[in-house]
């Protein structure tokens, strides 16, 4: 487990970077936290030619919150995102889905960019993304550009990026006020890639009746998937909605398959059970969040 | 230090180093050598038409690339078959690189001999080999039909074929009131150490030839006169180190792997340093895997549960080759009785070759197969009768005024299976106290009412330990006061250097931190079997305590001739031999070391002490009595007449989720008897590492082979082993029944935490779900799937009698 021969880059500028990886063409590959990509390497699954370490850039490990949503720079760590006071209180479900990814040793050289650029339909951190609405900033050698979720995501292990391209960012919109998220997900072992995984965001307004609700599901579908629930439980208040539906309109639209660790029936039986779940705490957060800070009372209990 | 050290929970002291990074692995040796990388089959099954190696030549750092062609003598024949038993019918073994064709994925066809393990791997890389590709043989049933077959020249599967028969059981089971049939699988699993093989060779070219070899092996001995066979070298020629092992479970029993001769071969050959370090998808695809069974069971029994006739048909997958035998399906064989004495007995056993990982013993060796199936067939007993599970067991149990037991069959040391001593009833009462079996009926109605699923299981075991042939001991006081012992089996992490330590300490009256322990070193200790089959306490514990005694004897005699006194008056107490009830009259063992070896040179102080002109010196008498030698040591051999049966039972209670499947583990009680305990801290590590095998064995570990023989899942992200996170808080309550069989009083620890493990949480699996569980594992898409069935009545419910024993203290 040795890996072919390379060359090696560890550009200190932006600018650098991107012409390197330019020059290196369909040969090159950046390096970031190297969770996924030296594994493979290891294994000669992947032989880049070229590998553009960006470690040395400069401005690209921070986390920047404000009214809107959170800015996560391509060097941060999924631990330093996910320590973040201020991010896990703009954006709750950074924190949720990223207690998720793997384990805290992963997690710790691990990047947040770097995963969603990797785009593991299994993986967590891209559904965040793709539920949320949020969008990836791009350099290449003609200049800066955003890529919206919906276009970010094209297949597994595919992603709307160009060649020479490099991921300097990733935007994550703060939910709408009065929303609540959750991420739920099935693994055989904790840290693993999940069986199935839901994602969820429920919105309610001043009556405490549904006005939206969306969840996105991993390992079911080519992609993070994005699902609307609102035909299912808009108009409800979360301890009557019709938890059910919601889970039909999931089955419609996942395509899980058979592998070694779990049928294509199993899976689609835990998306249903897992977006009753999801859409149940994502709706509890936002009886919290509509409630306000001190003492409250809830009546989920009936949609479990 | 005058407390008893044996059975004291004392601390491990190789954790200290082995902790901190102080720990030497064979890949931590040998930083300048060169690396040898293999070319391994892609396919199950094929024959090699062409290798060609030009592209190769280019690599930048290549030194050298063999294929068979290039193997002469002994080398270019098969390698051995370890254990030859009768009932082997057509026993393969591989050669040390493919002859022609090749029979799994991951077979080595070519070695490369490179600067460094990149430089070898972009050679391998480019070797190209034109395979002519044959049919797969997947799984027992298919290599049982025998239309494809694995071996050339063969007209079925059939490696071996084995009855064994005590009383006429289809003649029971025929008169029967009750008979039962069940058909049970038990899934591949493996070892997968930590570290995985590695080997390390130096050529010695002076005066003659000699070769140092380190392995990762679980034999020094083994490996040196195996490598010394395939060399043709002589033993004296041939010294084996085995370094720091990380982990081993059976698997490096195996030996000589090809790897393990071709790289002393290519290392005299190139009279060159060689080290090879097997990465982790080598080791899923080339190193061995072991359970893998189907059986059919048939069993007769009375109104009471007691089994009157048990029939038992195995069949074996052993994989591709079949170079150590058949100990685990005979294994299995024997070991299914457990603490039970059924009227009569027959098990036959088909042992099969498949294009797959070869099968050899992995901790558990064939055990929790066999006790799978009878602890299954017991719980279908109880059910069939409606009676309570632990009852049932209470009814077949051999009875301690019944021991020795002769379970009248040969087992697989070739010796008589007779149980030396155990406690079958008073373990049932503790496994079943511990767990609070006759309670948990009330717990599972607290649960109901919360929509929660839970079931118990228990099962038993018996274990056959410490296997001989024999084992040393040598012992040796320095002159500085330092005990060097040494033991030839080796150590992969059990704690060898600490148990042996207090052996030694409280046999001979000197500080643990006096005592160094050294294992699988050919130079030390050249006579030896190897670390398998739970022997290590058993053996070497034993031998090393009879080396003590005879190095204490020395001590005392030279001792009580110094200080003019009688040897039966004297004590060694923390390393100073003095006279009873006055300590002011002695000497420290270190002088008594000097007085062992008269000298004529001096060095320092304490070897001018021994000179000839340093004392009053008898004349009449030679400086080295007769019968004597010079130094203060002791060596002795223990030889067991047959192995000691430890035994023990696990109860488990777990969680089902009713609707995502998930099986958690509640509780996990353990009750383990192997004698006398030389160090309880030990024994329980041993049991907890046990126990997670037995949990990922039941609920996480397969190996997934598809129909082509191509291993789905060979990697850590596929092959689940268990994290902490997975593994339940382990319970245990001992059980001491000493062994009469060897001077310590113990028995085997090893393997015991695995063996019941499958079949206690199938059967707490099946308690909460209400259906059989018949093969394990169990993963929760599987559990949803027997749900499914279940609910559509293609699974019959288990009619089960609350859990609840009418033990009584008289049985």
């Amino acid at each position: 487990m040795k890996p072919s021969a390379f060359t090696y880059h560890a550009p200190t500028s932006l600018d650098d970077a991107v012409r390197v990886l330019a020059e290196a063409g369909p040969d090159g590959k950046v390096l970031a936290g190297g969770q996924s990509l030296i594994p493979m390497m290891n294994m000669r699954l992947a032989a880049p030619a070229v590998l553009v370490d960006i470690n040395r850039l400069p401005g690209l490990d921070t986390v920047r919150v404000d009214t809107g949503g959170v800015r996560v720079g391509a060097l941060v760590r999924h631990t330093d995102l996910e320590d973040d006071a201020q991010a896990a209180r703009t954006v709750p479900l950074l924190r949720q889905g990223l207690r998720l990814v793997a384990h805290p040793v992963i997690r710790n050289r691990g990047t947040t960019v770097g995963s969603i650029v990797h785009a593991d339909p299994s993986a967590e951190m891209p559904a965040v993304l793709a539920l949320l609405g949020g969008s990836m900033e791009v350099r290449g050698p003609s200049g800066t550009r955003s890529v919206g979720a919906a276009d970010f995501f094209t297949g597994p292990l595919e992603t709307g990026m160009a060649e020479g391209e490099i991921a300097v960012s990733a935007y994550f919109p703060r939910p709408a006020p009065g929303s609540g998220t959750a991420f739920v997900e099935i693994a055989r072992r904790s840290g693993d890639y999940a069986m199935c995984g839901v994602a969820a965001v429920v919105t309610l307004d001043a009556d405490l009746r549904i006005t939206a609700a969306r969840c996105c599901y991993i390992s079911v579908a080519p992609v993070p998937l994005v699902v609307d629930m609102a035909e299912a439980v808009v108009g409800a208040v979360p301890a009557s909605a019709d938890l059910s539906a919601a889970a039909d309109l999931a089955a419609d639209r996942i395509e899980p398959e058979d592998d070694i660790h779990a049928s294509a029936d199993y899976r689609a039986h835990l998306a249903r059970v897992l977006t009753e779940r999801a859409l149940a705490e994502a709706a509890e957060a936002a009886l919290r969040e509509t409630a306000g800070p001190g003492p409250h009372t809830t009546g989920i209990g009936a949609m479990r | 230090m005058s407390t008893r050290l044996l059975g004291a929970p004392v601390q491990r002291t190789e954790d200290r180093r082995l902790t901190t990074g102080g720990g030497s692995f064979l890949d931590d040796l040998g930083s300048d050598a060169c690396a040898a990388a293999f070319v391994r089959s892609p396919h199950a099954h094929a024959r090699i038409r062409d290798i060609d190696v030009m592209d190769a030549l280019d690599v930048d750092g290549l030194i050298a690339v063999y294929t068979y062609d290039d193997l002469t003598g002994p080398m270019a024949e098969p390698l051995p078959l370890l254990i030859p038993h009768p009932s082997i019918i057509d026993g393969r073994t591989p050669y040390a690189l493919a002859r022609e064709y090749v029979h799994h994925v991951g077979e080595p066809v070519a070695m490369v001999v490179a600067r460094d393990r990149y430089a070898a791997e972009d050679a391998v890389e480019r070797i190209r080999v034109d395979y002519e590709i044959l049919d797969a043989v997947v799984g027992v049933e298919k290599a049982m039909q025998a239309d494809r077959i694995v071996h050339e020249g063969m007209a079925d599967n059939v490696a071996a074929h084995l009855v064994q028969e005590v009383g006429d059981a289809p003649a029971a089971i025929g008169a029967a009131p009750n008979t039962l049939e069940l058909d049970l699988e038990i899934e591949r699993s493996a070892s997968i150490p930590m570290e995985g093989r590695g080997v390390y060779a130096r050529w010695d070219s002076a005066r003659g030839g000699g070769l140092r070899l380190y392995s990762s092996t679980q034999t020094a001995t083994g490996v040196r006169a195996a490598v010394a066979a395939k060399l043709e070298l002589q033993l004296g020629q041939v010294e084996v180190v085995v370094p720091d092992v990380g982990g081993g479970f059976g698997l490096k029993i195996v030996h000589p792997w090809p790897e393990e001769v071709m790289v002393p071969w290519a290392a005299r050959q190139l009279d060159r340093e060689i080290k090879w370090t097997e990465d982790r998808r080598e080791h899923f695809v080339a190193s061995a895997h072991e359970r893998g069974q189907q059986q059919r069971v048939r069993v007769g029994f009375d109104d009471g549960g007691r089994i009157l006739g048990l029939d038992v048909q195995i069949l074996h997958d052993n994989g591709a080759y079949l170079p150590y035998g058949v100990i685990v399906p005979i294994v299995t064989s024997t070991q299914l009785l457990g603490p039970y004495k059924p009227g009569a007995y027959r098990v036959e056993f088909h042992s099969l070759y498949t294009t797959t990982a070869i099968v050899t013993p992995y901790r558990g060796a064939g055990r929790p197969q066999g006790v799978f199936a009878m602890e299954r067939t017991m719980d279908a007993i109880a059910d069939h009768l409606g009676k309570d599970r632990v009852d049932v067991r209470a009814a077949n149990v051999i009875k301690p005024d019944e021991m020795p037991y002769d379970q009248g069959m040969l087992f697989q040391d070739g010796r008589p299976l007779i149980y030396d001593s155990g406690d079958y009833p008073k373990m049932l009462r503790m496994i079943t106290d511990l767990v609070g079996w006759d309670d948990f009926e009330e717990y599972r109605e607290q649960a109901r009412a919360q929509g929660r699923r839970v079931g118990i299981g228990l099962a038993c075991y018996v274990e056959g330990t410490g296997p001989g042939p024999y084992e040393g001991g040598h012992v040796q006081v320095e002159t500085s006061g330092k005990v060097r012992v040494a033991t030839g089996l080796t150590s992969q992490g059990q704690g060898h250097e600490t148990a042996l330590a207090q052996v030694v300490a409280d046999k001979l009256g000197v500080p643990m931190s006096d005592i160094e322990v050294t294992t699988g070193d050919t130079r030390r200790m050249g006579y030896s079997v190897g670390t398998f089959a739970s022997r290590g306490a058993v053996t070497s514990g034993s031998a090393v305590a009879m080396a003590t005694v005879r190095l204490r004897d020395k001590v005392l005699k030279i001792a009580a001739d110094a200080l003019e006194a009688d040897p039966g008056d004297l004590e060694i107490i923390d390393g100073r031999v003095q006279v009873k009830g006055s300590p002011a009259q002695g000497m420290e063992l270190g002088t008594v070391a000097v007085l062992s070896n008269p000298l004529r040179y001096a060095f320092d102080a304490a070897s001018a002490a021994a000179t000839q002109f340093s004392g009053a010196a008898d004349y009449d008498r030679p400086p080295v009595p007769e019968d004597e030698a010079p130094g203060l040591e002791g060596t002795d051999f223990y030889s067991p007449l047959r192995c000691t049966f430890a035994s023990g039972a696990h109860a488990v209670i777990v969680e089902t989720d009713p609707a995502t499947a998930e099986v958690r583990i509640l509780r996990y009680c353990v009750v383990h008897d192997c004698g006398n305990l030389i160090n309880p801290t030990l024994v329980e590590g041993q049991v907890h590492g046990g126990v997670a095998q037995g949990v990922a064995g039941a609920l996480y570990e397969r190996m997934a082979y598809d129909e082509g023989g191509q291993l789905l899942n060979a990697s850590f992200m596929d092959f689940l082993m268990p994290y902490a996170s997975e593994v339940p808080r382990i319970e245990i309550d001992h059980l001491e029944t000493p062994s009469p069989l060897n001077p310590l009083g113990v028995k085997g620890a090893g393997e015991a935490g695995v063996i019941p493990a499958s079949a206690a949480i199938a059967a707490a699996v099946e308690d909460a779900e209400g259906f059989r569980i018949d093969q394990m594992p169990i993963s929760p898409s599987e559990l949803f799937h027997l749900r499914r069935r279940h609910a559509r009545g293609e699974i019959a419910s288990v009619p089960r009698r609350p859990a609840h024993r009418s033990l009584t203290k008289e049985n």
